[in-house]
Formats: C-alpha cells, structure tokens, sequence
C-alpha cells in the first residue's frame, strides 16, 4: 500500500490518544450523565472526532475500551449515523442541504458552485489540495431559510450561488 | 418580535413572542418576563393536577403524531418502581420544520422550564433532550440556558428549593432522520444504533433502559408553561374550528413562497390565509401548484384543496392529508412534481435504517423507477409499478418512515397524474426545479 487512506493502520498510528488530559476529564463528566456506560458512545465518538477530524480505526478501539462494548459495536454505531467521519476529511467539511424544500430554490445550483470554488470534483470527495469536502446532506433543518449549509459547525443561512466564492474566500 | 420578519398582526403570538430577541436568551431577562413562574406554581400543585391541566387543554403532541399530551403523560405508573425518564424530542428533521429550531435558539428556557414541569408530573428525575447533530447553535444556546439555570438552583438536585431531583441533559444526535422517532431516538440515547422498536410495549411501559418513559416534541412542551400558567380551559378556548384542535402552533412555511419562515397561528386558520396572506403568496409571476402541510411525509394536496383547507388535525384529515408537524411545502407551476418527489423518494431511502425489507427495498426502487422516468427511460407500466411498490410499503414495517415515502409518491401520483405521464414521455421538465 502506497498511500495511507482511508482504514488503513498508518492513517491512524499517526494519531495522539483520544482520551488523554481534558478530553478523558470531559468523557468522565459525561459517564455521570447516564445510568449505562454504553449510552456515552455518541458523546465520546464527538469527542473523538473533534480531537481527531474522523473517527479512525484507533479511535474506535478506544472508544470500545473506554465504554466496555467491542469494537465491531463502536463500528457499527459509527457507520449508522451520517455525521461521523469514517475517513479523513479535508479541512473544512462542508454540508449543503439538497432535499425538495431547499431544491425547490436553487440548492443544487449552490452545491455546483461550491464545487468550482473549491476545487472538488463531486460531492463527498475532497478537493486536491485537501482543504475542502463537499457533501450534499438531507434536510439541515432550516427550510426557510434556503439554501442552508454547515461550514465545520456554522450553520450559514440564505446561501445562494452568486455568494458561494466569497464565502468560501472568507474560510479560506 | 418575529423571525425572520416582525410578527403579521394574525398571528397569535405565545410561543415566538421572543423570536429574534437575543436577549430573552439570558436568564434574569427571561424571569423579568414571567419565565419559571409556571414551575413554581406546578411544584405547588400535585403531579396529578399537573397533568389534569394539560389533559384539559387538549394540546396534542406537536411533532407530527398529534397524541393528547396530558393523556400520554397519564400513561406512566402512579407507583414508582423504577426510574422514570422524560425525552424532549428536538431531533427535528422532518423537511420543511424549522420550528423547534427556532424555539430552542431564541426561548431556551421555555423548553427547559416545560422540561421541568413534565418532568416533575411524570415522576422523572432525569431529562434528556435529544438535539440533532446539525444543530450546533441551537445546542449552544441552549447549554448556556441549563448553566444558568442550574447555577441559579432551578435545576438541579433540590431543584427551586423543592426537594425534587431534575436534571437535564443535552444528547446530541449524529445525523439520522429516523432518530426522531421516538423508540430510535431512545436507542440512540442509549448508545445504539437509531432503529425503531416494535410497539409494544410503549415508552411509557417500557422505554429508556426499560423503563416507564415519555417522550415530547419541544413545541408540546414549551406550551406547557403557558398551559400551567393560564390554565388548561384558557388554552383550550384558543381555537378557530373545533375542540380537538386547541392553542397555537408553529407553522415552517417554506419552499416556493415569497415570505417563508415560522408563523403562530390559532388552531383552525385558514390555510389559504397562511399561505397568500401571512407568507405573501406565490413567488412573482408563479401559481401554486401542490403543498405538503404538514412536511415531507403528509400527502401532497392541489392548491384549491388548500383554498379551503383549515389548519387543524380535523381539517388535514378532510382533505386527506395531515397536520403533521407544520412544516407547509409550497410547490408551485415551475416545479418538475416529478423530481421533487423523487428527491423526497431519495431523502426517504436515504434515511431508511434499513432493518425492515419493505422500507430499506421499497424506498430505494422507488427512487430509481423515478430517476429511470426523469431520465426519460420510463415504461407505461412503472406508474403502476410504483403504486403496487407504494401498496407494499404501507403498513407492513416497524415504524411509519416507508409509509410517509410511499404516500408522498402515491398522492402526488394521484393528484398530479398528468406531470407522471409527461414524464414517462419526455423525461425531466427542461428548466423547471
């Protein structure tokens, strides 16, 4: 293997621990919040991703260690839910909103000119120089304010295409 | 207030009276303006007069299903054996709603004080909200709203000095639509994947790690306070059609409309009010053409069924659709119908959990038998096809997420028949959206 992609042992040896100083602080203080340790699975896969930028293969084993559920459960936990990154992403990610409320007024016209902007070839890829992944996402809940889209953890309203060039110059 | 745009003088303002007033976010602002004075009036009363109040009321559960809230809340065992939970249902995904949205970001502490108040008539002392994973700011804003409110003793282990134990806690989803309903957002509590559970047993007999649990969208319970508040007959008295459609609800009016946004109107208001008056109407130079009342999973309606439909349970139900959870879709003219609905087919395949066959199979051929059509490959046979899929679909499964695919995809057949057979014979709409 020439390249370190995605699962693969040397993307993620690369990678300090995740439960270390205040992020171990923090997943304790969440363990208090339920009766079970498996309930903190989603908060510490935050955890992790936010230490981290994707959930890697190292990750989930910590993760299944931490909250004494296997591996293969983290895993299957992770791949249900669409906000975990289950390979390295570039360095801002980039959800726009495509579902029929947002479609109606011009979402797809949005995702095109983010496309050219950054560089990506097609949704769910990561542009050549690594900064930018683009995916389209299901309904972001805020219909009425189309076309809506997540820069990292912005929520950035009224998007339209014309403006996509110097919002992505603003992040850039 | 209002947001996005100041309040239309026929709304009926109670919930978003604070809407885009940051300030109503802090806690000595909120108490100034008659915040918790509803919690400290219902942990003087009893748990049972509590719930007693919002049965009179007659709120019904503003997520979609429209259960009798106090009648659910009566639900949960008198004895307590074991811990009960409550769940604050904000995983609002269902496209078209933008509400809670609203609601959580602009009046934080109207959700938690409703939190409270449930909480303390249910008997549970832990509250969880589950918040979708997207809604960053809205999380933010409301775990600042819970610091106060905890460092301020109204939350808490001797919450508001009374001797009753509540405590909230924000769980944050991770995207997936299925998550809000309700046995998948409390699987996904417990740290599992977000499928539905077969029912029965209900929440309130087994839920949360087993136990006595209910659970209720953020617009219910920010009504709650109002209800404790004012009582349950003056609540009631807040209709304009009949009384099993009471107080005000958010109305998410979106796509193409000319003023879209969040609207509080009385129960029964004319739709055609809402849509052509509240909303401005149809974009320039554009005729509506079809809406989904009650967001992506109702049945379509024609635009003069919509002329004379009124907003309430009983008036959706009369023109075969649903209230659902407000979320009004506006299609208009030059709208490709096709599309759209295999856009909505899409979101529904997409967010399938998959574990039933008819959903996870269903969701996704109906997608590609529309894309084939769009493509302009279709047969005369695929619109039966897809009926006979739809059929399959309805009523067969755990949950109702493959019902909602197939009645978005049967009414719009039904309704907008013309639009499917110009597509088996031209394929996409040229320039349309």
């Amino acid at each position: 293997m020439s390249q370190a992609g995605p699962g693969t042992p040397g993307a993620a040896e690369t990678l300090p621990p995740v439960f270390e100083g205040a992020a171990r602080r923090e997943l304790d203080a969440v363990l208090k919040q339920y009766p079970t340790k498996q309930a903190a699975l989603l908060p510490a896969l935050w955890i992790a991703q936010r230490r981290q930028g994707w959930i890697s293969p190292a990750a989930m084993a910590e993760v299944a260690e931490a909250l004494g559920v296997t591996v293969a459960y983290v895993k299957g936990v992770v791949t249900f839910y669409t906000m975990y990154h289950q390979h390295p992403v570039g360095a801002h990610v980039v959800q726009v909103c495509t579902t029929s409320p947002c479609n109606l007024r011009g979402a797809e016209a949005v995702v095109t000119a983010l496309l050219q902007a950054t560089g990506c070839r097609r949704p769910g890829e990561t542009s050549p120089d690594g900064q930018w992944t683009i995916v389209e996402t299901e309904c972001l809940g805020a219909c009425g304010f189309a076309t809506p889209l997540m820069i990292d953890d912005d929520l950035i309203e009224s998007v339209t295409a014309e403006a996509v060039p110097a919002l992505v110059a603003r992040y850039r | 207030m209002g947001y996005p745009h100041p309040s239309h003088p026929r709304e009926t303002v109670l919930l978003s009276r604070d809407f885009g007033d940051p300030e109503a976010r802090r806690l000595d602002v909120w108490i100034r303006r008659g915040g918790y004075q509803a919690l400290e009036k219902a942990l003087g009363m009893g748990r049972d007069a509590v719930i007693e109040e919002v049965k009179t009321s007659g709120v019904r559960g503003r997520g979609g299903a429209g259960f009798p809230a106090g009648v659910k809340w009566g639900f949960m065992p008198k004895q307590k054996s074991r811990p009960h939970y409550l769940c604050c249902n904000a995983d609002e995904g269902e496209p078209g709603t933008f509400k809670d949205r609203e609601i959580m970001r602009w009046t934080p502490h109207a959700v938690i004080e409703g939190c409270a108040i449930a909480a303390y008539a249910i008997q549970a002392e832990d509250v969880y909200i589950y918040v979708r994973g997207e809604f960053t700011e809205p999380i933010r804003v409301l775990q600042g709203a819970l610091d106060e409110a905890y460092a301020k003793g109204i939350l808490g282990a001797n919450a508001m000095g009374r001797g009753v134990r509540i405590d909230v806690t924000i769980h944050r989803g991770a995207g997936a639509y299925i998550c809000g309903e309700e046995t998948a957002l409390m699987n996904s509590i417990e740290g599992k994947r977000g499928n539905p559970r077969v029912k029965p047993p209900f929440p309130a007999a087994a839920g949360l790690w087993g136990c006595p649990t209910t659970i209720n969208n953020v617009e219910t319970l920010a009504a709650v306070p109002h209800i404790v508040v004012k009582g349950g007959a003056w609540y009631k008295g807040l209709s304009l059609s009949n009384p099993r459609s009471t107080g005000t609800k958010l109305f998410s009016v979106c796509g193409a409309i000319a003023k879209p946004g969040n609207y509080e109107v009385t129960m029964g208001f004319p739709m055609k009010d809402l849509l052509w008056d509240l909303a401005g109407g149809p974009l320039p130079g554009r005729r509506i053409k079809a809406v989904q009342p009650g967001g992506s999973s109702v049945p379509f309606i024609t635009a003069e069924e919509a002329e004379r439909t009124l907003l309430d349970y009983e008036g959706c139900l009369a023109v075969g659709t649903q209230l659902g959870s407000g979320g009004v879709i506006v299609y208009d003219d030059a709208t490709d119908l096709v599309y759209q609905v295999m856009r909505l087919a899409r979101f529904y395949a997409h967010e399938s959990c998959a574990q039933c066959t008819q959903c996870r199979e269903g969701t996704a051929w109906t997608t590609k038998i529309l894309q084939k059509m769009l493509r302009g490959e279709g047969r005369a046979e695929d619109l039966d096809l897809l009926a006979d899929l739809a059929e399959q679909m309805t009523g067969k499964t755990i949950c109702v997420l493959s019902d909602s695919c197939a009645a978005a995809v049967t009414s719009a057949m039904q309704k907008f028949r013309p639009d499917f057979e110009a597509c088996l014979r031209d394929g996409r709409r040229a320039g349309a959206a």
